[in-house]
């Protein structure tokens, strides 16, 4: 049963991550109509750039965190603005082959950068050690993971529901033309949908570096389970990508420990069936 | 110069001016181990099942408008499935044929369950089966070698009934194998686009409703079209393995999916020649680059991104709209001058 309690706890701070990706993911699709392939290169970009700030420059933790934000929301803007914006209006094949084009992109200016190692940064001092959880000892980092995952959620929340930004948000996702009419810039609010998105994914990548391996291929590595939890949830629901997530993430540490062959198999199995008997996802609306 | 124009003009508009293309084409193919080393057969084997498995994901993106990021796992059924009984010992045609039987079983229990979603979801199914035909080539070590793969598939002898039996070890005989079974395949595949069933084809991609309004089974047409590209791909996996005589998972993983993908986009989608054409520039241009730069991701990612923005037609789309009327408003104005 230890076992089980201790499992499922690494599995939840594993479902984290999953989370984070997920709901920038998940947040450009409802927004902007983009299924973002290379949201994952995102997540690898905020790592990297987190470890930079962090390892190379020394920077303190939180510091470089925001760091990292920043890059990653700089390198949203910049797709946005003069690759995605152009094909909004095309069959969806082509939206996600160019941005599939831009994980070839990233991956290899990431070699061209940092160089194909791995990049394993020491835990920061603050996190370093461990806390007792029934009987056997936790990370109190990935304590952290867990409550700074339900903290950005909480945030994406307020943000969402009691800002005016995210009700003009809103406002565009479920009546585009309306919006615009009553004078909502709706291009301007796209971009600022997708930084958005880019931002929680750098979030997750900062995040993952102390415990996390991390290499210029983690991007097209990461898209897919992501693709996995946002499909269980429901493509462009948020509370849809934090249930997917969770589920995701502790049953395939459970599969992990009591039947590792198959642990892979029944991910996507799960992706399958829920995509067979309810495409619209767990918490998806009318598609 | 006057001749070029008359080329030009009558390879575009007289059929038989095409045919003539085509064989000057297939003696190139027939003839090229006799000047040629391995490596380059070797080469035009590889674009050869890159072409199969192009022409399988155009039959769906091309022709019905789906994308799918899955055709790696028929691919991978079929070298496996081919892999595995020439491992037993048998000759070619058995293993080939098996392979591609398991390719097209797999398809049409999975056509049963991908054909009821179009577009995102489409892709997103076609991943998820993909994605589990890669776990078990991984992940059943007993039956598949695991991480490993099968090593030291034999490239058996081609053997009919005491009729013939033609030894296949060499890089050139069964480069000859190769390029008969594929240009068998690609004609079919095009006297299937262009009989009936291929114009429903073409006509669910335009418009889905008033296909069903004429009273043709969308449903049907797209399980048939589904299981054909299973098939091709899978004709592609059992011609690999006894090529490569090893086979591992990374065969079956969805980046493998990419390949054929960004293959059709350089030839053009909406053109048949198009797989044809991409597979030979997505070789070269791979080779090419990878001779000058370490860094070819990055040059291929920026070509296809340029593609995207610009030529949605591919290279085949813009000779058409573009290259073919320059030339031909260029020789014309010299003809009348001269």
């Amino acid at each position: 049963m230890s076992n089980f309690i201790f499992q499922a706890l690494n599995g939840l701070s594993s479902a984290m991550f999953l989370w984070l990706v997920a709901a920038g993911l998940t947040v450009a699709f409802g927004v902007c109509g983009i299924l973002n392939v290379a949201h994952g290169s995102l997540y690898m970009m905020g790592a990297y750039f987190a470890f930079t700030s962090f390892q190379i420059l020394g920077l303190n933790f939180w510091l470089s965190l925001v760091f990292a934000l920043i890059g990653a929301g700089i390198i949203g803007f910049l797709m946005e603005r003069f690759f995605l914006r152009r094909i909004y209006d095309q069959p969806i094949e082509f939206q996600l082959i160019l941005t599939f084009a831009f994980i070839l992109v990233f991956d290899n200016l990431t070699k061209m950068i940092w160089g194909t190692m791995l990049i394993i940064p020491t835990m920061p001092s603050l996190f370093q050690g461990t806390i007792p959880i029934v009987g056997r000892p936790f990370p109190i980092y990935n304590l952290f993971i867990i409550f700074a995952g339900i903290a950005v959620g909480l945030i994406i929340w307020v943000i969402l529901k009691k800002t005016w930004w995210g009700m003009k948000l809103r406002a565009a996702v479920s009546q585009r033309e309306m919006a615009n009419a009553i004078g909502i810039n709706i291009p301007t609010l796209f971009t600022a949908a997708f930084v958005f998105a880019a931002l929680l994914a750098a979030i997750g990548g900062a995040l993952s570096t102390p415990i996390r391996v991390c290499d210029s291929g983690v991007g097209g590595a990461v898209i897919i389970p992501a693709f996995v939890v946002t499909v269980i949830g429901g493509l462009g629901s948020l509370k849809g990508a934090f249930v997917g997530a969770l589920i995701i993430g502790v049953i395939s540490a459970l599969c992990t420990l009591y039947i590792p062959f198959i642990e892979l198999f029944i991910l996507y199995l799960i992706m399958a069936v829920v995509l067979i008997i309810r495409p619209q996802g767990l918490f998806g609306g009318e598609r | 110069m006057t001749w070029l124009v008359n080329i030009l003009n009558l390879s575009i508009k007289s059929h038989r001016f095409k045919l003539v293309w085509l064989g000057a084409f297939i003696i190139l193919l027939f003839i090229l181990p006799l000047f040629s080393g391995d490596y380059l057969l070797y080469m035009v084997m590889q674009m050869a099942i890159l072409c199969l498995l192009s022409y399988s994901v155009n039959l769906l993106l091309g022709n019905t408008g789906l994308l799918s990021f899955g055709q790696a796992g028929f691919y991978a059924c079929g070298a496996y499935a081919c892999g595995k009984v020439l491992l037993a010992g048998t000759s070619l045609l058995p293993g080939i044929i098996i392979g591609v039987a398991v390719a097209a079983i797999v398809a049409i229990i999975l056509a049963f369950f991908c054909v009821r979603h179009t577009a995102i979801y489409f892709a997103m199914i076609t991943l998820a089966f993909g994605m589990m035909i890669f776990s078990l080539t991984q992940k059943w070590v007993d039956f598949t070698g695991g991480d490993d793969g099968l090593i030291g598939i034999p490239r058996a002898s081609l053997n009919f009934f005491y009729i013939f039996n033609i030894k296949m070890d060499t890089i050139p005989a069964y480069y000859y194998f190769v390029i008969v079974a594929t240009l068998i395949a690609i004609y079919i595949l095009y006297r299937i686009l262009n009989s009936p069933l291929g114009l429903i084809f073409q006509g669910i991609r335009d418009s889905e409703t008033r296909v069903s309004f004429v009273g043709i089974s969308v449903r049907k047409s797209r399980l048939i079209c589904f299981t054909i590209a299973g098939i091709y791909a899978g004709l592609g996996g059992a011609l690999l393995a006894p090529l490569e005589q090893t086979i591992t998972p990374s065969a079956s993983h969805w980046i493998a999916s990419t390949d054929p993908i960004i293959a059709t986009l350089l030839g053009g989608m909406y053109n048949f020649s198009g797989p044809i054409v991409g597979s030979v520039i997505y070789f070269l241009l791979k080779d090419i680059i990878v001779r000058l730069t370490m860094n070819w991701m990055l040059v291929l990612g920026i070509i296809i991104i340029i593609l995207v923005l610009t030529f949605r037609g591919g290279v085949m789309g813009a000779f058409r709209a573009y290259l073919l009327p320059w030339l031909k408003s260029r020789l014309g104005k010299e003809h009348k001058n001269g």
